[in-house]
């Protein structure tokens, strides 16, 4: 992606129309009293992989079933190409759809799976082979054609159920959740596959998912949604990075938490004593301005969180605690240790580092911890909808 | 096996081995000893078959059996085209309370008997019937009609006598069909027609063929309706198989037809599943 579109990804429903694939404005659903997609606008680029992430219930199926035309917005529009599509039925819309089961045609054959669209516009027979065929080779399952479908495996089912709708060269790539039914190796396997198809194709996909790692690892840009609302549209390092409401920080990627009041702020920095007792030093998250005596969440990677064998070893950290070794999570280059800080009792979750004296660290150590203030993210104390 | 595992097999599959024998298989045989058995005289027979040649040689049977057949036939398809629409919207359209209430609607008349329910159509159908009083009424006739004892009124008969056997399968193969492959058709550019033709009609072929062969099957040996609905002249083949029973006392002649109209009706079935390409194993699998 060239920095042209990077900026064009904000700037697509004036000028750069051309630029981008799919723009919804104002969409909204209703069913009964309950709004599922609330004012919901996006655009997304042309090529790239756009994901729209959130809990189950936050209203991204209903989304990406009215972007595929099976449900009709209360409100607002959704523009293919420029072009609003909101009078087009499913079969004439220029996107096509990865069904969350698949939904691969069992009294077909997978060649019949990959030609059935195909047929449907008319395309002559031996075109349709020699298309077919293609598709089957770019998704790396040549001479798959005669199969049964029950005779194909969760991964090659995927890439053909990916085949049947790319062959049909639509502007738009539509995925709900297609990893989901995969055990997590394979599942791991397909997001890189998932991305690099979708390199090779240069489609626009527009990619649903409850799962973090998939949005993050796969996309360019990602929405973050909650309750029917886009809380934040950012590439994954700016929404692991730089959250913009505490919902998307608690929600992308781990995190430690805490409740409290501001003691003192000013533009740098934020001095607030925790409910637990604790006092912490953080910066305001952007846009954020709080003021003295507001409710505070503060949010704190465990990864941000440096741990030392004697005070010394923390330097000049703002943040510095001590505690003991609760439990060791171990899970490889991602494992974790659980300390419960000494004046507070609360339990805080950090990063194990790989290397050097942490190695044979035991429960029931003694440990010093602590991080910079500006790794220390400040948003107003939110209701119960943080993650 | 042990001995107990045995004998306990035995003692449940007695049951059913004495009803077949009993009930079917002892009676079959001794028709079909009746079937081939030719009077040569008072109290003489030979065996010979005879009776099985007057079906060909005799135009009035072989034509019966024809017209029986290819009225079965055609009821079978009727059924079809008024049970798919029904069952469609039983299985796929209708939710919750409806679908029951709906499935409850076709089950419903099951419950009285065949024979009430053939009444009920000719309180309806005759010459001074609801339907005939209804149409001097709106002043379309001017005089009764009778609407009874004609070839429709068997047709009417028959598919109505045979819906829930249609239904029924058809509805439990199209519950089974997931809606996304629908959607799925739509999405990638089909219509209503061609997800219908290529998705919907093959998924449920099992309980089209099995719905279509217990129809046909019960229109083929329905008596009550033809000759009730249709009346003296309706010449229907198990009507003919009633006469040499009972009215002729023939046992000869009307156990060769009843041995035609299983092995014809079987064979009809047998063509009829090679030429839509199905096998009996995949339908009841």
């Amino acid at each position: 992606m060239t920095t042209d579109e990077t900026l064009a990804g904000s700037a697509c429903g004036t000028a750069e129309t051309e630029a981008c694939d799919l723009e919804c404005r104002g969409v909204t659903k209703r069913f009964g009293d309950f709004v599922a997609v609330d004012d919901v606008s996006f655009t997304v680029p042309r090529g790239s992989f756009f994901s729209i992430l959130g809990p189950s219930g936050c209203g991204k199926t209903t989304l990406l079933r009215m972007i595929a035309g099976f449900l009709q917005p209360d409100a607002g529009d959704i523009l293919i190409k420029g072009r609003s599509v909101l009078d087009e039925p499913p079969n004439r819309r220029p996107v096509n759809m990865v069904f969350q089961h698949l939904a691969l045609f069992p009294m077909m054959d997978v060649a019949g799976n990959i030609g059935y669209g195909l047929r449907r516009r008319g395309v002559p027979a031996m075109e349709i082979a020699r298309k077919v065929e293609d598709a089957l080779e770019r998704v790396g399952l040549p001479g798959y054609g005669p199969k049964r479908i029950s005779q194909l495996s969760g991964g090659q089912k995927q890439r053909v159920a990916i085949a049947r709708a790319m062959v049909l060269e639509p502007d738009v790539l539509l995925l709900d959740e297609p990893l989901g039914a995969l055990d997590l190796k394979l599942r791991e396997h397909m997001k890189v596959e998932l991305k690099k198809l979708q390199n090779r194709f240069g489609t626009t996909f527009v990619y649903i998912t409850h799962d973090q790692g998939e949005a993050l690892v796969m996309s360019d840009q990602v929405a973050v949604m909650n309750r029917g609302r886009f809380e934040q549209v950012g590439p994954p390092s700016a929404l692991y990075y730089r959250p913009l409401t505490p919902f998307v920080a608690g929600f992308v990627g781990d995190t430690n938490r805490w409740r409290g009041r501001v003691l003192a702020a000013d533009a740098t920095g934020v001095k607030v004593s925790t409910d637990t007792g604790l006092t912490l030093l953080a910066v305001p998250a952007a846009g954020q301005s709080p003021s003295t005596g507001d409710d505070v969440d503060i949010f704190v990677r465990p990864e941000a969180i440096a741990l030392s064998r004697d005070e010394a070893g923390l330097g000049n950290l703002e943040n510095r605690m001590e505690g003991e070794v609760v439990s060791l999570l171990f899970n490889g280059a991602n494992s974790r240790v659980l300390v419960r800080e000494r004046d507070s009792g609360g339990e805080v979750d950090i990063a194990l580092p790989q290397a050097g004296e942490m190695h044979e660290l035991k429960p029931g150590a003694h440990v010093h911890f602590g991080w910079r203030a500006d790794q220390a993210l400040c948003f107003p104390a939110s209701g119960g909808d943080g993650a | 096996m042990s001995a107990r595992t045995k004998l306990s097999l035995i003692l449940l599959f007695a049951p059913f081995a004495l009803w077949l024998g009993v009930l079917i298989i002892i009676p079959h045989i001794d028709m079909f000893l009746v079937s081939i058995r030719e009077k040569i005289g008072i109290g003489q027979y030979r065996i010979g078959p005879a009776n099985y040649m007057a079906f060909f040689t005799e135009p009035l049977y072989w034509n019966t059996f024809m017209r029986t057949a290819l009225m079965s036939i055609a009821a079978t398809l009727l059924t079809f085209l008024i049970g798919f629409p029904v069952a469609f919207y039983i299985a796929k359209v209708a939710r919750g309370r409806l679908k029951t209430a709906l499935f409850l609607m076709v089950l419903l008349p099951f419950w009285v008997s065949e024979l009430v329910r053939t009444f009920g159509w000719m309180i309806l159908l005759r010459e001074t019937g609801v339907i005939s009083h209804v149409l001097q009424w709106l002043g379309l006739v001017h005089r009764p009609v009778e609407l009874l004892y004609n070839d429709g009124a068997i047709m009417v008969g028959l598919v109505y006598t045979s819906m829930l056997f249609m239904v029924v399968p058809l509805v439990t193969t199209l519950d089974s069909l997931d809606d996304e492959l629908i959607e799925a058709g739509y999405d990638l550019g089909g219509n209503g027609w061609s997800v219908l033709r290529e998705i919907v009609i093959p998924h449920a072929m099992p309980g089209i063929v099995s719905g279509s062969i217990v129809v046909f099957m019960l229109s083929l040996g329905n008596y009550l309706t033809p000759v009730l609905m249709g009346g003296k002249n309706s010449l229907w083949f198990t009507e003919q198989i009633y006469q040499q029973f009972i009215v002729r006392f023939n046992w000869e002649q009307g156990a060769a037809f009843g041995f035609l109209l299983l092995f014809l009706s079987s064979l009809i079935v047998w063509l009829g599943l090679k030429i839509t390409g199905q096998t009996l194993r995949e339908t009841m699998g």
